[in-house]
């Protein structure tokens, strides 16, 4: 009585390929369009603008260009981001912290060498790096000299998966120097502080959540998050250093793209005077001159990236994690001698 | 029994298990229901309704249904593999089958895009084909099947065991065929085992966060999964939303607890 | 003779939430003995069969787990003891593995208490309380570490603020690990035969006697293997301890949440390597809880 089993196998195998298929399908239809001229656009950013692309998208789609297009985003450290897509994480329009993460997919060959040579340089946001406290600033920490003070907690994020974290230290090192140091004085700095800091979280997002949850006594911020939390009611001042840098957010549409058209088009959008007053309300400093809701004063001794030669330059010489300044002093910091 | 004398340490014990149940089980979701519900329930339903929510449900329930589609189709062959034949390297399918208990759901992350990601040869093999696996559904879904991979046969398999095969023989020398003694003899006696299992593994799956964090590449509105999402919400102070999405979780993971307990194998305990 | 002592450890396994009857209880097919039925032939369809379940394993568990190991000897094994001995990495495995020692420890203590409580005291609620114990099991665990630090965390209705503590990262896993030990402890408590101990009461025998001599050798294998649960579930945990850690590292941060933090850093030899130790002391749990398995199966 030899009966075989094999024929309960073409319904097994039927049965197991299926849902995969259905699942292939769903993976490979990325950004495909779906009757009715619907067009699915994939929005990769940095971890803080969600709040304001919330908005921004309603927007959009209130257009005549945006109408039929919907939206899939992602937000993440800078760095994170930046490396998912090069990795393959589908994108039509990228929105970094800053350039070199930008500058990642243009040796990937996903963004194009040119992002940067629209009339705002492929910049689409600025805001300014802030010192977070507490309500009250209990500690009186006001400048970039109270930041190394003993027993001071100070959390930014880890600089080698977020670009907040990398623009608060740039901004550290320029305003120590700005304030009459010398490189080395501010290399030593860049020490002190990162020796102040229990915990580098992933993106500036979390380490906001690490602040807003009650660890340390400033925060390194992006202006912007700092304004977003208070506008959520969560219990924090900030101070404007008079000596600090002024972040520049790119953005650019993939090479990559199925729909570069509809991308562009949404790029285009984030300039108009729409989309910018939205950005100032979340805290954002527009970078097309608008009726801004809110006030940004502009520090007596803004500087920006420039000032250190540029950003392949401040990649090389301090974010090089085996030779840069910052790189050596992640590596001889031990365990954090925190409480 | 009259144990009176022993009513002192009884009563110690009681207040010393409760206490512990009430601070580490009880009291968490209770202030979890009172968040959600304090200011009634139209901002649950609203928060509950936003696209990016509804899509986050709609990607949760297809990966999770896929997820447990292959484990039982896997848990049962294998079941049947296990109990029913003698073949060398046994006993290692048998332990191999255990090892995703143990194993942390980041590393099963980690461990998929090292075979699967793009710039891996399978995944850019697959990605010339149009298919991406990592940063894209098929991705979660082999994450989700290997947290989950135990549950099937674990279930099945002691009742594949308890029945013996002596109806399948019977059936056999009567000419049916393997299918059919399938589909008539096997699988209505394995019934409320197998569905037990299933219900563990969805309830696996619906809530899988690490491994697929780590393959999803978490794109709102296409990738997201509603406990990635939980987190999202959080992470950006919109409590009402996290709190909402954590409670539906919590809802249906104590659908699962009740419907476990009906179809909990006869004889597992009162 | 059937079902003999090891069943009832996966009768108890395989019927809760989630405890495969992994603890315990035969191996499939382990308590009988093969049959030579029809099918132990090898035919056609089991070898199908067979190789389905084969490739299935290899390709969604296998092969990334061998990938996962050969990555991170990726630069050699002075590189992969570099990373692994990184003071961020190496004292997020130690606070790993000590976290859920003490861990196991408490859930041996209070998931027997448990059980005991569940089986042996005829309390009213007590219903309920045995449904609530697996939800742990069915909750995700990042709805476990949000329901956590809402009751535990800065916001605290109790006052009672443990983020940011190694207690806070203490709770976060009794939480997730509460269920093993109770589970399979509590069905060989109810196979437990009364008469003994009202035999051993009669002769005057002390609670605590009787309880050391004749309930505990009998239930030492379950609280052994739920034991060991909790310890592997522990060691692996990443979900719930993200939110109430605050993943300080060298303080707070646990091992998968440092992999985690490698992963996104793009540091694949780093992350490789923690999973590759991570790994390595959970096969050790495994084959401890199959020692333990055996061990149960020879007293029987």
């Amino acid at each position: 009585m030899k009966v075989s089993r094999g024929s309960l196998l073409p319904a097994l195998a039927l049965a197991a390929v299926v849902p995969l298929a259905l699942s292939a399908c769903g993976g490979s239809s990325s950004g495909g369009s779906k009757g009715g001229g619907k067009v699915k656009l994939s929005l990769v950013a940095y971890s803080t603008p969600q709040a304001a692309y919330e908005k921004i998208i309603a927007a959009f789609q209130q257009t005549a260009a945006g109408k039929n297009i919907t939206f899939s985003q992602s937000y993440g450290a800078s760095g994170d981001q930046s490396r998912a897509v090069a990795d393959g994480l589908p994108a039509d329009v990228v929105e970094f912290s800053l350039a070199p993460d930008m500058q990642r997919l243009v040796d990937a060959d996903i963004v194009a060498a040119d992002w940067d040579t629209n009339e705002h340089k492929g910049i689409v946001t600025n805001s300014v790096v802030v010192i977070a406290t507490r309500k009250g600033n209990p500690k009186g920490i006001k400048d970039w000299p109270d930041l190394v003070k003993p027993g001071v907690e100070v959390i930014t994020p880890n600089p080698f998966t977020s670009g907040g974290a990398r623009w608060n230290l740039m901004a550290a090192y320029g305003g120590t120097l700005a304030e009459g140091a010398s490189e080395a004085d501010a290399n030593a700095y860049l020490a002190d502080l990162l020796k102040n800091v229990p915990v580098q979280d992933n993106s500036a997002r979390d380490s906001l959540q690490t602040f807003i949850g009650g660890k340390g006594d400033a925060l390194l911020s992006y202006e912007n998050d700092a304004i977003f939390a208070q506008q959520n009611n969560q219990a924090l001042d900030y101070t404007v250093p008079d000596n600090t840098i002024l972040i520049e957010n790119p953005v650019a549409v993939t090479k990559t793209s199925t729909h570069p058209k509809e991308a562009q088009a949404f790029v285009d959008f984030l300039y108009s005077d729409t989309a910018q007053k939205l950005f100032s309300d979340n805290g954002y400093r527009p970078v097309v001159a608008s009726d801004a809701t809110m006030d940004f004063p502009t520090p007596s001794g803004l500087f920006d990236i420039t000032k250190f030669g540029g950003w392949t330059t401040v990649m090389t010489k301090f974010f090089d994690p085996d030779n840069g300044i910052v790189g050596k002093i992640e590596q001889g910091l031990g365990v954090p001698t925190s409480k | 029994m009259t144990r009176n004398r022993t009513s002192a340490p009884r009563w110690g014990l009681r207040v010393v298990v409760l206490a512990y149940l009430m601070f580490l089980l009880v009291l968490p979701v209770v202030v979890i229901l009172y968040r959600t519900f304090q200011h009634g329930l139209s901002p649950v339903f609203d928060a509950l309704t936003t696209s990016d929510a509804q899509h986050a449900y709609k990607i949760t329930a297809i990966v999770a249904v896929s997820a447990v589609v292959l484990n039982t189709v896997f848990g049962v062959a294998a079941a049947i593999l296990l109990v029913r034949h003698r073949f060398p390297g046994r006993r290692i399918l048998d332990a191999v089958i255990d090892l995703p208990i143990a194993v942390s759901p980041v590393v099963v992350g980690l461990a998929l895009t090292l075979v699967y990601g793009r710039n891996t040869a399978v995944g850019s093999w697959f990605g010339r084909h149009g298919i991406n696996i990592i940063f894209s559904l098929p991705g979660m879904v082999i994450a989700t099947s290997f947290v989950a991979l135990p549950l099937v046969v674990r279930a099945v398999g002691p009742v594949l065991e308890e029945i013996g095969e002596e109806q399948e023989q019977a059936a056999a020398t009567l000419g049916a065929s393997a299918f059919q003694r399938f589909t008539r003899i096997t699988l209505p006696s394995i019934r409320g085992a197998l569905a037990y299992g299933v219900v563990l593994s969805l309830a696996r799956s619906l809530g899988e966060f690490g491994a697929v964090a780590v393959v999803s590449g978490r794109l709102l509105g296409k990738t997201e999964t509603v406990p990635l999402y939980v987190l999202d919400l959080y992470n950006n102070f919109n409590q009402t939303g996290a709190y909402a999405a954590s409670t539906s979780l919590v809802l249906v993971a104590v659908a699962a607890l009740v419907a476990s307990r009906f179809l909990r194998p006869r004889g597992a305990m009162t | 003779m059937s079902p003999p002592a090891s069943n009832d450890l996966s009768a108890g396994g395989g019927g809760t939430l989630a405890v495969p009857p992994l603890t315990g209880g035969p191996r499939i097919g382990g308590g009988r003995t093969a049959r030579r039925g029809l099918s132990g032939r090898f035919v056609v369809g089991p070898t199908l069969t067979g190789g389905f379940v084969v490739l299935f394993l290899s390709v969604v568990v296998l092969i990334p787990l061998a990938v996962l190991v050969y990555k991170s000897t990726g630069s050699g094994w002075a590189g992969f003891w570099h990373q692994v001995h990184s003071p961020f990495a190496w004292s997020a495995l130690k606070l790993t593995v000590v976290m859920s020692l003490l861990v196991a420890l408490i859930n041996l203590v209070m998931g027997t208490a448990i059980a005991w409580l569940l089986v042996r005291d005829r309390m009213p609620g007590r219903q309920f309380l045995d449904t609530i114990i697996d939800l742990p099991f069915a909750l995700p665990t990042i709805v476990a570490g949000v329901t956590l630090i809402l009751l535990f965390g800065p916001t605290s209705p109790i006052g009672i603020n443990l983020a940011y503590a190694r207690s806070g990262v203490l709770l976060a896993l009794l939480f997730v690990s509460l269920p093993f030990v109770v589970r399979t402890v509590q069905p060989v408590l109810l196979e437990l035969d009364r008469d003994m101990e009202e035999a051993a009461a009669s002769l005057g025998a002390s609670q605590f006697t009787i309880f050391r001599r004749i309930i505990l050798p009998t239930i030492a294998p379950a609280m052994a293997a739920g034991t060991t649960l909790a310890f592997a579930r522990a060691l692996s945990e990443f979900g719930s301890t993200v939110l109430i850690s605050g993943n300080l590292p060298g303080k707070t941060q646990v091992a998968a949440v440092f992999i985690y933090g490698k992963i996104q850093e793009d540091s694949v030899t780093g992350a490789a390597a923690v999973s590759t130790v991570l790994l390595a002391v959970s096969l050790v749990v495994l084959v401890l809880l199959n020692v333990i398995q055996l061990w149960v199966a020879r007293r029987d």
